[in-house]
């Protein structure tokens, strides 16, 4: 089966109600808190005024919602269908993009279009999950063939590097969260799992550089402790022989009794040192276990080990020789190592000003000062949360999270639902966008992720990204409408 | 192909949780932040409200007469926000101004230089250029919208329509370190009273400042009122003062002391209100205030006449025989005398072999011709008689207190309480005073005898020996002398219309009224006789001082029946009282009961106008420009 006909399928599916709701209220919302942010106190506009943000928002909003009703016009089929030829003038588009645009705050990412300015970029986010749909749509796909797994990677890291190219980082890893797709469709979590411990290294390792503990500093000392607990979480978890977990775990634990009995001898502790020790006693226990058995889990594991060590000396030079110095100072600002209001801590510090002074009511609609005073930069589009913190307060905000978390779910159970590969891997798709876009923007606003300039959906101000999140979204409720009936 | 069947589908409760528990984690975060950091408003605060502050208008100085003398003028500073500058005509700008180009770039170093300027911002305004006078005021905000990031800000300068009475009025200037510190109402570059009546009426005059707190984007820029205005505080303007003083007789009295060095203080008796009150050298108000006013500070500071130091309250000399009167009625309160009571006099007070000495009289004589010859022998013979007085004082400690005390009750001893600044309180000893000089508790008369003649130790301003004319003109009480004869919307301080007593029975008053009447009639200061117009009493004095040359010294008060002037003038070096002393009080008396001076005075005050009677050491280290 490759595709179904729409004619052959009884159509009795319904649009899905909630997510319409939620669509139109999160984009009424925005473009209340646009006009909010955008409010200009000397001389007030009207809410319609088209020479406003708020006004240019209400234009992006009604073609979209014209954009949406085309979209389930189409038949659900076409997707299929054409996903490739989709994706592939995709990436002309993203090719020609690149040498076309001007650049413009420093990216090339704009395509300018008689009097309106687009940004490719946006609309490649539901051409590669059509394009993925599609891949594993087909007939006895399997993920774990290297054949597929290629194709797949591919898939993602063509645009990637062409979006890196035109240098909008930000959407870049964008594409790179369909990776949760790949973990729903059959990616070994262990991969994923790989991905984690490799941040939480890099995190723990640049956070706590400044203080040693004897060999190591106390961030590499946490790190190295947590390599051990994670591999000996592993023998427990892969190997199912909760007796060796526990021989591993009570000699390590020896390990640091003795170190800790040490000044009964009058040797000071070394706590780095004794983690080294703990770490390649672990290691040489994986090491005779598995030349003993011959179960090659125990070189996995071993290799993870060391991968994870290695990993964790080679962060230093990461950090310092492979990001550039902003991408540095953003991480920092992130990790809260510096406080420079002025500097480069200045928008996540005028950020959380806003929020912050919101309290619990907030400070009421329009009358937010931070934002409209222009102390929050890109108050409209990427910092856009910031209005709603002031203004709205705590109240405000957490209903919006709350309300975020709920859709997001909601798209997550609609996805599951579909009787198709192409529906549900294309629903996953959707849902880890969004997910991504929401988790980024909202983290980075409160201070919790470096700043990165992606925006917040249907919040945030701008053509492009509206009518992007709009396809996306409505591509998918098509796809739902005429799923096969159980 | 049906999803419900693959062991995968169970990740998705992986991917759910994650993402429920990022938001959770979230919702901490903001509740953080929104919650618990209460410094978040308050950084959100400061960012935003620029507090300006609205100056109140000062208040206005009137004469008693309702003659304005002091109001304030408008004058313009020219601030720049560099960052709205844009391409402009800078010369049309210099020219506009009346600068040059070279003093145009100089105030541009000037504002940016951040050691004379260190709230520099190019975002907001500085000060570019101060004090403009109305015509370069109306030139500029002609053409101002062809200059972008210039902007005019007016403020007030006091000016002033009398070149006369500096010291009293005081002047105004930006307020210093200690000033700000002593007083949360002032902050940087606030103007305040700094002398004279500005500075003692400073919280009548300044009135209240306002407020108004302004939206202030990022850069700095006015966006709007903070909810349109609703907590704005209007300014609330100063009280406008009406003075004692009549600026015609103060104009007139400064005149008369243009180089000499003394003062004239005229007091109303039946309020307290100061008439006139010149010190002399003086300096014209004007002078301090706008553009020259630090050079011309300078100026005055090292004068060596010192004429910022107002003599009328700050200068103490020794009183000479003004201070008899008061003498004699201590005596005949104590009962040492009665009116009737005769000395002889020698040329000199015999007991000590005619020291002091005194002048040429028939002897003996009583109160009443001691004070009309000035006689020093009977307030020796006085003073000894008290002092030595041990049927009723144990000591001689005792009967020296109880001296002092009608003293102090007389308004000597201590500052008066006139509502100016810096007033001194000259001096009058007390017994253990002596006793300590003396070493030893068994002094007597004779070892302070100058004391009775008002020499020796004591010492006294101006302002107290006028208020001793006042006080005997009113027959035993006087008020405080004050210059500030009414607030508007608000009463004087009770300590300006309370009556204080001296403590001397009135019965006492007649002889020693009649005693200085006698001096203008056929005394020492019959240079003053107005009689019949106005029947004036009065009290010549010459102190001796070490600083050269006798001071020359008037006390009386006029008419001798319900006396509505009393003075007291004093002429440093200018030698015997009737001397210098006298003449200047005459024409005082005489512009103030006349208006004018008569025909037959104006010789006179030609003389007294164009003499000149500076000391010698003063005279040595005369700058070459005055």
């Amino acid at each position: 089966m490759i595709y179904q006909r729409g004619n052959d399928v009884q159509e009795k599916g319904k649009v899905d109600r909630l997510i319409v709701i939620f669509y139109l209220l999160f984009v009424l919302l925005g473009w209340l808190n646009i006009y909010a942010a955008s409010f200009n106190l000397e001389n007030a506009t009207g809410l319609f005024d088209l020479s406003t943000r708020a006004g240019m928002q209400l234009i992006w909003m009604g073609s979209s919602f014209m954009l949406a009703f085309m979209l389930l016009k189409i038949d659900a089929a076409f997707y299929e269908a054409y996903a490739f030829l989709i994706y592939l003038a995709g990436i002309l588009l993203l090719v020609v993009t690149l040498f076309v645009a001007q650049e413009i705050n420093g990216s090339r990412s704009w395509l300018i279009v008689g009097p309106v300015r687009l940004q490719p970029a946006e609309f490649m986010k539901f051409m590669i999950v059509l394009a993925l749909a599609r891949v594993f749509n087909s007939y006895h796909f399997r993920l774990t063939e290297r054949k597929n797994l290629w194709l797949v990677i591919g898939i993602i890291l063509v645009p990637v590097v062409l979006v890196i190219a035109q240098r909008e980082t930000g959407t870049a890893l964008v594409y790179l969260c369909l990776i949760l797709v790949l973990y729903r469709e059959g990616l070994p979590g262990g991969i994923l799992f790989v991905a984690f411990a490799a941040i939480l290294y890099f995190i723990l390792g640049i956070r706590f550089s400044d203080r040693q503990m004897g060999l190591l500093s106390e961030g590499e000392f946490i790190a190295v402790s947590s390599i051990i607990i994670f591999s000996a979480v592993m023998v427990w978890n892969y190997i199912k022989r909760l007796n060796m977990f526990l021989i591993l775990l009570l000699s390590v634990a020896a390990i640091f009794l003795l170190a800790a009995a040490a000044p009964l001898f009058s040797v000071k502790t070394d706590w780095g040192l004794t983690a080294i020790v703990a770490l390649s006693f672990t290691a040489l226990y994986l090491l005779f276990h598995f030349i003993r058995s011959g179960t090659k889990v125990y070189l996995y594991i071993f290799l993870f080990l060391a991968g994870s060590f290695a990993f964790l000396e080679s962060t230093d030079y990461v950090f310092r020789d492979v990001l550039r110095p902003h991408q540095q100072m953003r991480i920092r600002v992130a990790l809260n190592m510096v406080r420079d209001l002025s500097g480069a801590g200045y928008h996540v510090g005028q950020s959380k000003i806003a929020i912050g002074s919101g309290g619990l009511w907030g400070k009421g609609f329009l009358n937010g000062t931070q934002t409209k005073l222009k102390y929050v930069p890109e108050q409209d589009t990427d910092f856009i949360f910031c209005t709603i913190g002031e203004e709205h307060g705590f109240a405000g905000s957490a209903v919006i999270l709350l309300l975020m978390v709920i859709f997001i779910l909601r798209l997550l159970r609609l996805a599951e639902r579909q009787t198709m590969v192409f529906g549900r891997v294309y629903g996953y798709g959707v849902a880890s966008i969004f997910l991504f876009h929401i988790i980024v923007n909202i983290g980075m606003v409160i201070g919790a992720v470096p700043v990165i300039g992606i925006p917040l959906p249907f919040f945030s101000y701008g053509g492009s990204s509206l009518w992007g999140f709009t396809i996306l979204l409505f591509i998918f409720l098509r796809i739902d409408k005429s799923r096969k009936r159980d | 192909m049906n999803s419900n069947t693959n062991p995968l589908a169970k990740r998705r409760y992986v991917i759910a949780a994650a993402a429920v528990v990022i938001m959770l984690a979230y919702t901490v975060q903001l509740f953080r932040l929104q919650l618990m950091s209460p410094q978040y408003r308050d950084y959100a605060d400061s960012n935003v409200f620029l507090r300006r502050t609205l100056y109140p208008a000062r208040g206005a100085i009137y004469d008693r007469n309702g003659k304005l003398l002091v109001y304030n003028r408008p004058t313009y500073d020219v601030m720049m926000v560099v960052r709205e500058m844009k391409q402009f005509d800078t010369l049309d700008f210099c020219h506009t101004l009346n600068i040059d180009m070279e003093r145009f770039h100089a105030l541009n170093a000037d504002m940016r230089d951040r050691r004379k300027n260190p709230g520099y911002s190019s975002y907001t305004q500085q000060l570019f250029m101060s004090q403009l006078d109305v015509e370069e005021y109306g030139l500029l905000q002609e053409k101002l919208y062809k200059f972008p990031g210039i902007y005019i800000q007016s403020r007030t300068e006091r000016q002033y329509n009398y070149p006369d009475m500096g010291l009293i009025l005081g002047y105004v200037a930006e307020v210093d370190q200690n000033r700000m510190a002593a007083d949360p109402y002032y902050t940087r570059k606030d103007y305040a009273g700094k002398s004279g009546i500005e500075l003692s009426h400073e919280k009548d005059l300044r009135g209240e400042k306002g407020v108004e707190i302004l939206l202030r984007d990022a850069h700095g820029r006015v966006q709007g009122r903070y909810e349109n205005g609703a907590h704005d505080k209007a300014p609330v303007s100063g009280r406008d003062l009406t003075l004692g003083i009549d600026v015609e007789l103060q104009a007139y009295g400064e005149r008369l002391m243009h180089n000499k060095v003394g003062s004239i203080v005229m007091i109303d008796p039946k309020t307290g209100e100061v008439l006139c009150m010149v010190s002399a050298p003086t300096y014209d108000p004007g002078l301090l205030t706008g553009k020259s006013f630090g050079e011309n500070y300078r100026r005055l500071e090292n004068n060596p006449f010192k004429p910022l130091i107002n003599r009328a309250i700050a200068g103490t000399y020794p009183p000479g025989s003004t201070f008899k009167p008061s003498q004699g009625l201590i005596f005949l309160q104590e009962g040492i005398i009665t009116p009737e009571t005769h000395y002889s006099c020698y040329g000199g007070y015999p007991p000590l072999g005619g020291r002091p000495a005194c002048h040429g009289h028939p002897s003996p004589l009583a109160i009443r011709y001691a004070l009309t010859t000035s006689c020093n022998s009977f307030f020796c013979y006085g003073l000894n008689g008290m002092l030595s007085n041990r049927g009723k004082y144990p000591d001689v400690s005792a009967a020296f207190d109880v001296w002092r005390d009608h003293m102090v009750d007389m308004g000597f001893g201590y500052p008066l309480g006139v509502d100016l600044p810096s007033e001194k309180r000259g001096f009058i000893p007390n017994s253990k005073f002596y006793t300590g000089m003396f070493k030893t508790e068994r002094w007597s008369a004779h070892n302070i005898i100058s004391i009775a003649i008002g020499q020796g130790e004591i010492l006294a301003t101006p302002l107290q020996i006028a208020n001793l004319g006042a006080m005997i003109a009113n027959r035993g009480y006087f008020y405080t002398p004050h210059v500030v004869r009414e607030m508007k919307g608000a009463a004087l301080e009770s300590a300006y219309t309370e009556r204080r007593e001296s403590g001397i029975s009135r019965e006492h008053f007649d002889v020693t009224v009649d005693g200085m009447a006698g001096a203008v009639t056929m005394g020492t200061c019959r240079g003053i006789n107005l009689a019949p117009f106005v029947e004036v009493c009065g009290k010549t004095g010459t102190s001796q001082n070490p600083h050269g040359d006798d001071h020359s010294l008037f006390m009386g008060f006029a008419p001798k029946n319900d006396p509505r002037v009393a003075i007291a003038v004093l002429v440093e070096n200018g030698r015997s009282g009737a001397t210098t002393a006298v003449p200047v009080a005459r024409l005082m008396m005489q512009k103030f009961f006349r208006g004018e001076i008569p025909e037959s005075d104006r010789g006179l005050e030609q003389i007294v106008m164009h003499r000149e009677i500076l000391p010698y050491v003063y005279t040595r280290n005369l700058p070459p420009n005055h």
